[in-house]
């Protein structure tokens, strides 16, 4: 086209100029012509939603369609309760000992109907040692039943250390029978295994959420330095996590917790642990969040965010950490069951927590012995505890991983 | 000849930015201690300046450092040497090589880029207003409701409803979301915008509405632009300038019109021949250029262009040219710029 | 070939051979109201809806469109590569091909290849000896495992009945024949190894080595220099020239179109909006969305610094088509109560110039309407 023709083209041609704009406010889905950006680039009234959704928005949209995740949320928010609170759960004292009433089987809850009314009540055992064989023998003792009562009154206790209370989800009418009480039974020395369960939850699951957190928290720093500025910083802190990533965990870990004092109180062996299960988990984290630093920096986005004046802390923390939290929340979840475990296993064979602190190992460590086992394998039922924590730990984690990265990068 | 030069003088409006010698050099490690062995010489020794309300255009095929060199003038890419004077709107001039981080920060608002990926140059998890209220928010303007005022306008400068804001970026096209990265661009009333490419990744018809977006901003609020392209076409319709680059050098600089209608240099020539006309009678052989493009890290003795070049002759070969005024305004960086006669469109 | 496979095929053949009778230049490939749908979560994309285009042998067809036409879903559904949450939901695609590749003379027959199963062996043997593929990007096209020697040797011999020497040697020319200096090292070269334009003449050499009859070029200069893009483009004439490989060019850019194509087919959310002779879709186009693309295109014989012509709005997302014609919310003739409620039928401009637009239509429908 010579350039006579290209001119009166463009006279008459309707040229949109921005100022003569007629705004007009059209749904989405509006099919009459548009203004000159034109209508939002979505599919529907549905997909409308999508577009003012924040990215946890829609996290949360995707993880929901995953009905196993969610179910295993719901557990896990639960597990979280009795962490918080785990003297409502408790019916009695876990450290009280009772020679007498050692290696009772869990008591069965039974149902009657008493004076037209539903009442819930569990036969009393009593104990008494065997004049001939010397071993304990008990007895069930239907006649005096032990009656149960649902967020009735019990040991007094503070909730998060703040609001005194004494009430509890399960307890005994009368309060002489609250010693009596054992749903899960007793082991050796006559504790009950049910209170001492609901404590081992809360140190068992405590240590594996701190141990993460210290985790994440070093694994971000020193993985954000090594990405972000690297050069010298990045050699360093990376043949760091080598050596680290190559020393044997198991001997490690082992030598480790054998080397802390025998004379340290549970406190501080918690605090302990909890820091040496922590050292080795930064690493995986570190690389992660080094890789993901050193692609975001090429990022258009990221440029633009210096370009306009943002400080390093802003661009860092603004724009490129939120990028993958959501992964980071996702592979946390997953490494939580692992420090459970390793935790447990430690206790399990003496070398982690030891009583009078209360942990899954230390109550499994009751059932070493093929005695034990066989006379009481009630003992087992912290390990049905571990092995639900961690499925449920590892399908939330995967849930949000997917939820997070539905395409799996 | 004199009277032309002296009238374009007391006509031409003030310098913006002047660019003088400008290097950038990738380092090429190799062994376990990393050792330098090589170098990409990705920019080499370019020079240009930039008027007020100009658009200047940098144009070349890949490799040839014009990205480079608009990432460099930003600051966004610290350059090897050179020197690169900014005139400030306080008057004074700054040499931006030298300032650190913190001295750039208050110069950041006078001088902003428009990125060539609209799909990676916003980020997904902010809002359209988090977006384009970051720059007011970094540099003061911390009430909310003045920056959704301020937003609202830059939003409607650019052609897109103001109600927009609250949504994420995933709902827009590639045309919509460059226009929130202009107004981005523009939030800060910069004297200096650099466009990467701003049209390269968007549907055909959709880059003459961005390109006519550009053109009325230019005019409303006197912007300069320097504007990086590939595609030539583009260029000579939105440059009014233009500086054609190749291998990290400057090969010809001039006005569009002078580019187009007289180009010096060869590559330039071979350049305007090798794009398709969109017209079926005008099918000529398109005119080839042999080889590839050079490398910017073992580029060819001489003049970079030489073994590409029908022109070529010893001293090409041997020694490399430089930048030099054939005719006024027109610079050129070849041996045999004044015997050659080569055709423009 | 067993008897129940021929007879099937012999039905095939005789069922359609009726469309071919009496015509002097039968179209090597017609592609006949195809459809393909993409069936997501979120409902159905229908990509390809209803395109029809023919290719004759010998000839180059352009096929232009932005992105969401479906040009690229339309190659795939001729391949039948198409991903697994498409389909082919209606149409035909008729490919007269040679039933032994081998045999340039031998004889013909006619396949409908949407009634073929995707991996069947007849449709096998048709990708790389009747149909070659020229990808997008020449880097991802390659193996980066293999030389590229190995791989077009993989190629050869998948379809001709050759040793490994003399495909080898067939190899070596082929790398000769694009123009490809030294071609008995190259061969043996990794795909990264080489530059973008050797490699993009590499990917021509593997299409080109057996011989077919048709060629799709799927946006092979998009990715390259412009002055690479000019070796290739002038390469692919003289081979086709040579050759007479017909090809379906598909680009974006309607400067190679108007260099390279005989017919142009123009595309637009997944619908033939235009199809004609290039020099009547470029001099006499019809169809409103034809003519603002070619006016807002900056050309580098315009003049500059004005401002261009431009199409408003922008392409609608593939899951809100409009209804009607899917271009009519960006049309400035949009007719209200015509363009929103039916899909516009096609109109002869002239005996190879068909338009689909109610603005022809009316014309028919109202002979008083102006002439």
């Amino acid at each position: 086209m010579s350039n006579n023709e290209f001119k009166k083209t463009t006279d008459n041609e309707q040229i949109k100029s921005f100022d003569d704009e007629q705004e007009k406010v059209l749904p989405a889905s509006a099919v009459e012509p548009s203004t000159e950006a034109g209508d939002l680039f979505i599919a529907n009234e549905a997909e409308d939603r999508v577009s003012v959704a924040s990215n946890w928005t829609l996290v949360w949209w995707r993880f929901r369609k995953n009905k196993l995740a969610v179910v295993s949320v719901v557990i896990l928010l639960f597990l979280a309760v009795v962490v918080l609170v785990p003297d409502f759960f408790a019916t009695g004292d876990p450290e009280k000992t009772e020679a007498q009433l050692a290696f009772i089987p869990p008591q069965h809850i039974r149902f009657s109907f008493q004076q037209g009314r539903l009442r819930t009540w569990v036969p009393s055992v009593t104990g008494a040692r065997d004049p001939v064989t010397l071993r304990m023998v008990w007895q069930i003792d239907e006649t005096q039943p032990i009656y149960i009562d649902f967020f009735g009154r019990g040991r007094p206790y503070r909730i998060l250390g703040l609001i005194e209370t004494n009430i509890h989800l399960i307890s005994t009418v009368n309060s002489e029978d609250l010693y009596k009480l054992h749903l899960l039974g007793t082991d050796r020395l006559g504790r009950d295994q049910w209170s001492r369960l609901v404590y081992a939850t809360r140190v068992s699951m405590t240590i594996g959420m701190a141990s993460v957190i210290i985790s994440i928290i070093l694994g971000l720093i020193l993985g954000g330095i090594s990405g972000y500025y690297g050069g010298l910083a990045d050699n360093v802190i990376q043949r760091l996590i080598e050596l680290l990533q190559s020393l044997p965990v198991i001997p490690i870990w082992l030598a480790l917790t054998a080397a802390l004092p025998r004379t340290w109180s549970p406190e501080q062996v918690f605090f302990a642990i909890t820091i040496i299960l922590a050292l080795r988990g930064w690493t995986t984290l570190a690389r992660e969040v080094r890789g993901r630093f050193l692609s975001l920096r090429e990022e258009d986005f990221i440029m633009a965010a210096e370009l306009i004046g943002c400080s390093r802390a802003r661009t860092i923390f603004v724009h490129m950490i939120p990028t993958f939290t959501s992964h980071i929340i996702a592979t946390s979840t997953l490494a939580i069951p692992i420090i459970i475990v390793t935790e447990t296993s430690l206790s399990f064979l003496g070398l982690g927590l030891r009583p009078p602190a209360i942990s899954w190992g230390v109550m499994l460590q009751e059932a070493q012995n093929i005695q034990a086992l066989a006379l009481a394998p009630w003992l087992l039922i912290p390990g049905v505890l571990v092995i639900i924590s961690v499925m449920v730990f590892n399908l939330a984690g995967d849930g949000m991983r997917d939820a997070a990265d539905p395409y799996g990068h | 000849m004199e009277e032309v030069k002296a009238n374009s003088v007391v006509q031409s409006p003030p310098l913006l930015l002047e660019v003088s010698k400008l290097k950038k050099y990738f380092p090429v490690y190799k062994g376990l201690m990393r050792k330098v062995i090589n170098y990409v010489r990705a920019v080499d020794d370019v020079s240009f300046n930039v008027r007020h309300g100009e658009t200047l255009g940098l144009v070349g095929e890949s490799g040839c450092g014009k990205t480079t060199v608009s990432r460099c003038i930003l600051r966004a890419l610290p350059a090897t040497d050179g020197e690169i004077l900014f005139h400030a709107d306080n008057g004074s001039t700054i040499d931006l090589i030298k300032l650190n981080r913190r001295q750039l920060q208050p110069l950041r608002p006078q001088m902003q880029m428009i990125f060539q990926d609209p799909y990676g140059s916003l980020n997904p998890r902010m809002t359209i207003f988090d977006i384009v209220g970051e720059p007011l928010y970094v540099h003061g303007m911390r009430k909310r409701a003045e920056r959704e005022d301020k937003v609202a306008d830059l939003l409607k400068l650019v052609g897109m409803r103001p109600e927009y804001m609250q949504r994420y970026p995933h709902a827009f096209s590639g045309g919509q979301r460059q226009r929130i990265g202009i107004a981005r661009a523009l939030a800060l009333h910069p004297r200096l915008v650099v466009a990467d490419e701003p049209v390269s990744a968007l549907d055909v018809s959709v880059q003459a509405q961005v390109l006519n977006l550009l053109l009325e901003l230019q005019e409303k609020l006197k912007l300069t632009y320097v504007f990086v392209a590939h595609d030539l076409s583009v260029v000579k319709h939105i440059c009014d300038r233009v500086c054609v680059m190749y291998v990290g050098k400057i090969v010809e600089m001039a006005s569009t019109a002078d580019l187009f209608n007289y180009p010096l240099h060869p590559y330039t020539a071979a350049l305007m021949k090798s794009v398709p006309i969109p017209d079926p009678l005008c099918r000529n052989e398109i005119q080839e250029l042999p080889g590839e493009v050079a490398s910017p890290v073992n580029p060819p003795k001489g003049c970079y262009f030489h073994p590409r070049c029908k022109f070529a002759v010893d001293v090409c070969r041997n020694s490399p040219p430089f930048l030099r005024e054939i005719v006024p305004n027109h610079f050129v960086s070849c041996h045999l710029a004044e015997e050659l006669q080569l055709e423009g469109i | 070939m067993d008897v129940k496979a021929k007879n099937v095929l012999e039905q095939r053949v005789y069922a359609n051979a009726d469309i071919f009778e009496g015509r002097m230049n039968a179209p090597l490939l017609k592609v006949e109201d195809l459809r393909a749908y993409f069936f997501m979560d979120e409902g159905i994309v229908r990509a390809v809806d209803g395109v029809s285009f023919d290719v004759q042998p010998g000839k180059v067809v352009g096929i232009v469109g932005e992105s969401g036409c479906g040009k690229s879903v339309t190659m795939k559904a001729i391949l039948r590569i198409l991903e697994p949450s498409a389909r082919i939901v209606s149409g035909k695609v008729f490919l007269r091909t040679r039933i032994n590749s081998q045999n340039q003379q031998g004889d013909e027959e006619l396949l409908d290849l949407t009634k073929l199963k995707p991996n069947s062996k007849r449709l096998r043997q048709i990708r790389g000896a009747e149909i070659a593929l020229i990808p997008q990007e020449p880097m991802a096209a390659f193996s980066p495992v293999h030389t590229v020697g190995n791989q077009i040797i993989e190629t050869i011999r998948l379809h001709q009945d050759v040793s490994k020497d003399k495909a080898r040697q067939i190899a070596v020319e082929a790398f000769r024949a694009v123009g490809i200096s030294m071609p008995e090292q190259r061969i043996d070269a990794y795909s990264w190894e080489l530059s973008g334009g050797l490699r993009q003449r590499a990917i021509i050499a593997m299409a080109l080595s057996c011989n077919p009859r048709l060629l799709i070029a799927d946006e092979p200069t998009t990715a390259i220099d412009v002055t690479t893009q000019a070796q290739i483009l002038n390469l692919l004439r003289n081979l086709q020239k040579e050759r007479q490989t017909s090809i379906i060019f598909i680009t974006h850019d309607l400067g190679v179109i108007a260099q390279m194509a005989d017919e142009v087919v123009v595309m637009y959310l997944g619908m033939v909006m235009e199809k004609g002779e290039v020099n009547a879709i470029f001099k006499n186009p019809q169809h409103p969305y034809t003519q603002a693309l070619l006016k807002s295109i900056p050309s580098i014989q315009s003049a500059s610094r004005i401002k261009l012509p431009t199409i408003k709005g922008s392409i609608a997302h593939p899951f809100n088509r409009p209804k009607g014609c899917p271009f009519h919310p960006r049309c400035n003739r949009f007719m209200r109560g015509i363009c929103d409620i039916d899909i516009p039928n096609f109109v002869n401009i002239s005996e190879t110039h068909v338009v689909g637009c109610f603005l022809h239509s009316k014309k028919t429908l109202l002979p008083t309407a102006d002439k």
